[in-house]
């Protein structure tokens, strides 16, 4: 069963990567990414704030690593993310995959991050001197999820 | 009744996170037009149906899907969460 935990609180990636990896017992290959504020163009970022949709985002983020354990052969999957204000350079969310070599824990790791950009109902806005403007979702993001839909 | 949810800068447009509604809309695209016509502000709000997504009962549907028995319809830009 994949884990998957919305928070807003702060959390150690190392430690949660540990904790991850330790409790597998039939893999050997962990993969993770982690998801970090980071400071605009213009470099006077003083906050992020991050909206979700309680109820709907843990649905959406378990679908999504479930998923992922459907279509590789998966040890084990770990999904956190948070919400509400954080500041640059605070880490945002981790996905952590396990499974017994690693083509399997990279390209699922991908495919969870390519589907929670775009899926999971979060929104991002950034505060800066200027005021607050809500993060546009870019092309290319959902063009990165078709990879998965043709013959994946 | 319908639950209705708004987030990010559809909430902000609209002026509330939540509301309750008595709707005879078939679909998420029928309960669109009623809004609009509501006010300038769910106009406003609802003009660029292209930048807004739909789920019902918490998941992401295409504006023809059928509301009928449905307790909860949310609306949202695109997601840019990671």
């Amino acid at each position: 069963m994949p884990e998957i935990i919305v928070q807003a609180e702060t959390f150690d990636m190392g430690a949660m990567l540990n904790r991850f990896a330790g409790r597998q017992v039939n893999a050997g290959a962990v993969v993770s990414f982690s998801g970090i504020v980071r400071d605009v163009a213009t470099g006077d970022l003083n906050a992020m704030e991050i909206e979700h949709y309680p109820g709907m985002t843990e649905r959406a983020l378990a679908k999504i690593a479930d998923e992922a354990m459907d279509r590789w052969s998966l040890a084990d999957a770990f999904i956190l993310h948070r919400h509400g204000r954080m500041g640059p350079g605070e880490t945002i969310m981790m996905v952590a995959t396990a499974s017994r070599h690693r083509a399997d824990a990279f390209a699922a790791a991908e495919f969870l991050m390519d589907y929670l950009k775009s899926r999971a109902p979060f929104w991002k806005k950034e505060l800066t001197s200027d005021g607050a403007a809500w993060v546009e979702a870019r092309d290319e993001d959902e063009d990165a999820l078709s990879r998965w839909q043709s013959g994946g | 009744m319908i639950e209705l949810r708004y987030f990010a800068w559809l909430r902000e447009r609209v002026g509330t996170g939540h509301e309750t509604v008595e709707t005879e809309a078939a679909t998420v695209a029928d309960l669109i037009e009623e809004l609009k016509a509501r006010d300038e502000g769910y106009a406003f709000a609802f003009s660029d149906t292209g930048a807004i997504r739909a789920a019902v009962d918490q998941e992401l549907v295409a504006f023809d899907a059928p509301l009928a028995g449905a307790r909860e319809v949310a609306f949202f830009p695109p997601m840019t969460g990671g």
